[in-house]
């Protein structure tokens, strides 16, 4: 076995390999992305014998090209969100050998959705201010609390769960990460409905939920550090998206103007120019973006891009119902709905609008955004800390 | 898509620039340079221009120039917005020497290459791309007309008119020069006049439209290097002066603006790269990317020089700060080569999206 990573020659000639000797036409789906995990192909970043080669993250794409191009079955990516971008690098890091053997090939598959078990009621963007309470209980705990704002809940097999084990220290030292399985008795899972009508998330009750000590992820204690590195990802994974020119939102209100000739009036064409020339500038900012993440040169500038698609996704979608006058006035269903993802092209303007509000809160509410651009990229002194250095259970709540 | 990155040459570049306005051109020197008849800062000139050799960079080598191309004298404009430096670049070494390129002109565009003459395109500074020009009147030989607002009017050895359907070279000595008070100190205009002054054809009038067009693309990285800069020195005063017994960049209320402004100026970098590229390549999406640079960039500068006055409070609202010398800089820098309404409205057309 080679020592040094695979370069994209290499990987090219693996994936010809493969695919000689695994035909994705014949082959049963899952089968078919168990063998292409267990030969290193399915995320190349990856350690070898946990789906990758150790190759650089950047030859990622042309792998997934080369295997679509072949017809090879998807892992769905899309419906397991929470489990490729947070879970698996936060398993990945903190893992035992052991956990990583057992959750990573189906969480790749697509086997296992995973779903994130971290905001509750009082505790959004102070996330470690949690409550939830893990007891232990010899080689295992005992977890009761309540979750909100579970996406993919209620077809998740696996969350991963940040916990209250020590309320007698500080906050962030008496916090503790586990897996938790979330067919387990004690675990209830309830639509949370939005302010589109639908619920595409969930409140999640857990009640003396038994959790086998050999599921936590790093040590007791330590679940504030790990669940730093999942929120890491979560920002990486919703900033970077590549888009033609005119796509989004933004492509939707230009061919509106374009079709309905009617509507147009001179204060709503300078909006629309000036959306246009922000969702231009703010499409070739995540470009650059990507050039500096191939070039090895990663910057801080994806902080950044979060926020700008909250504010102009808000601004556009509200152009539209405006441009659209008497229409605008209509909504499409306000049914109680569970939909899988978040389509912003399929619903009616009203929807996009509503939705879009979710822009600037999920995720990093805009306003932690700038608090953390501003301490950790500008180097500005940080708030001033009332609860630091009182044990959790003294804060006012 | 377009290379959006600082490639190892041109970080050189900036390193050198940097290094020479840095021992030239701090701001105590601009400043003090503001209050005198020089209408540019010739010492420093001749330092850029033709000891550095950034006169020429986008002029191929055969025609007397660098041999680089519009990218690498992009990232001088990143370094002149930095300082607001008295300096004809913007002005010679990328508009009227992109006018001479399309023009096809090889004389007076090596000279311009060399740093030995300064020419400027006789229009208005407010001018953008595809707008009418001064009726100024070719007959004989000679030019005949009045031009205002001129952009380093007063630096120009030659000034480069657009009369009568073709662009003439006339010498600034046949020229009625009278200096203007301008907003921009750092920049300062003229008006001119010609009377039967002799001029020689240089080129056909379209080559008005490109230089501009290569002008709108080059001012977004001035701007760029200039909001950076307003951005840079705000930062780190707000981390210095306190009030109410903190520092005052522990407050929100400034903390979050100066996040949306760096956030802002991360897009003006992307968007001003991708200006440079297409200018540099000949590229198709030229007009879009200098159209959409123009609009944001433009914006962009005048929001930080305004923050970097407010956020300084009353030091920076005083003659001995340089914060002054950014917001005028800026804001003429947003009416130069077109506001960005105008720019917004040149998109409209190219995109397809009618106006009402």
């Amino acid at each position: 076995m080679s020592t040094a990573p695979p370069d994209a020659d290499e990987l090219s000639r693996r994936v010809g390999e493969f695919l000689a000797a695994h035909d994705p036409l014949a082959m049963e789906p899952l089968e078919f992305l168990r063998a292409r995990f267990d030969a290193g192909l399915a995320w190349v970043h990856y350690p070898e014998g946990l789906g990758g080669l150790g190759a650089p993250r950047h030859l990622q794409p042309a792998v997934d090209r080369a295997f679509a191009e072949a017809g090879a079955p998807a892992n769905h990516p899309e419906r397991n969100s929470i489990g490729l971008g947070m879970a698996a690098p936060t398993i990945l890091a903190f893992g035992t050998e052991e956990q990583k053997r057992r959750f990573l090939r189906p969480l790749w598959t697509g086997e296992e959705v995973w779903c994130q078990l971290f905001s509750e009621p009082g505790a959004g963007s102070d996330l470690a201010a949690l409550a939830t309470r893990a007891v232990r209980d010899g080689d295992a705990w005992t977890v009761n609390g309540q979750k909100v704002w579970t996406s993919l809940a209620h077809e998740a097999r696996w969350a991963i769960l940040v916990t209250r084990t020590d309320p007698d220290v500080p906050k962030h030292r008496g916090m503790t990460y586990f897996v938790c399985d979330m067919t387990a008795p004690g675990v209830e899972v309830r639509p949370l409905r939005q302010i589109t009508g639908e619920a595409e998330f969930n409140e999640v009750f857990l009640t003396d939920v038994r959790i086998p000590d050999e599921h936590r992820l790093g040590e007791v204690g330590e679940g504030w550090r790990v669940a730093t590195t999942t929120l890491m990802n979560e920002r990486v994974a919703i900033g970077g998206n590549a888009a033609p020119r005119e796509s989004g939102m933004i492509g939707v209100v230009a061919a509106l103007w374009r079709d309905r000739p009617e509507l147009r009036t001179p204060g709503l064409h300078d909006a629309l120019m000036r959306a246009w020339v922000e969702t231009e500038a703010a499409r070739l900012t995540g470009a650059r973006l990507r050039q500096q993440l191939a070039a090895g040169q990663p910057g801080p500038e994806g902080s950044g891009a979060k926020l700008a698609f909250a504010k102009l996704n808000q601004e556009v979608s509200g152009l539209e119902l405006e441009m659209l006058g008497e229409d605008g006035l209509r909504y499409d269903d306000w049914t109680m709905r569970r939909p899988t993802g978040v389509d912003f092209t399929r619903r009616s303007p009203g929807y996009r609008y509503l939705r879009a509000k979710g822009n600037s809160i999920e995720g990093g509410t805009s306003e932690i955004l700038r608090n953390i651009i501003a301490e950790r990229v500008l180097g500005l002194p940080g708030e001033i800390r009332v609860d630091k250095d009182v044990a959790w259970k003294d804060l006012p709540k | 898509m377009s290379d959006l990155l600082y490639s190892e040459i041109e970080n050189d570049l900036r390193a050198g620039v940097r290094e020479l306005l840095d021992d030239k051109a701090p701001w105590s020197s601009v400043l003090a340079g503001t209050e005198k008849d020089e209408p540019y800062d010739a010492g420093l000139w001749r330092a850029l221009a033709a000891q550095l050799g950034c006169a020429g960079l986008p002029v191929p080598e055969d025609l007397g120039g660098a041999g680089a191309t519009w990218r690498e004298t992009a990232v001088v404009m990143e370094e002149l917005g930095r300082t607001a430096a008295p300096v004809p670049f913007l002005t010679s070494s990328v508009i009227a020497t992109a006018a001479l390129l399309a023009a096809g002109e090889r004389d007076l565009l090596a000279e311009l290459a060399a740093g030995s003459r300064i020419a400027v395109l006789a229009v208005p500074f407010s001018t953008a791309p595809g707008d009418g020009v001064p009726a100024v009147q070719a007959a004989d030989g000679t030019l005949t007309g009045e031009v205002t607002s001129v952009a380093d009017g007063m630096a120009a050895d030659v000034f480069l008119v657009p009369a009568s359907g073709a662009l003439y070279a006339v010498d600034a000595a046949d020229a009625r020069r009278t200096a203007v008070t301008s907003l921009d100190m750092t920049r300062r205009l003229a008006d001119a006049a010609f009377s039967a002054a002799p001029a020689r054809r240089v080129g056909d009038v379209g080559a008005v439209r490109a230089a501009l067009l290569t002008g709108a693309a080059m001012l977004a990285s001035e701007q760029l290097g200039l909001a950076q800069r307003c951005l840079d020195d705000t930062v780190a005063y707000v981390k210095t002066r306190y009030q109410f017994g903190r520092p005052v960049g522990s407050y929100q209320g400034l903390k979050h603006r100066l996040a949306d402004l760096w956030t802002s100026i991360t897009q003006a970098r992307a968007v001003a790269r991708h200006a440079a590229s297409c200018a540099a390549a000949g590229d198709g999406d030229a007009p879009v990317a200098a159209a959409v640079a123009q609009a944001h960039c433009s914006a962009v500068a005048v929001k930080a020089a305004e923050e970097c006055v407010q956020m300084h409070g009353g030091i920076g609202f005083t003659w001995e700060h340089p914060a002054h010398l950014f917001l005028k800089r800026a804001k003429a820098d947003s009416i130069a080569l077109g506001t960005p309404d105008r720019h917004r409205a040149a998109l409209a057309a190219l995109v397809d999206l009618p106006p009402a």
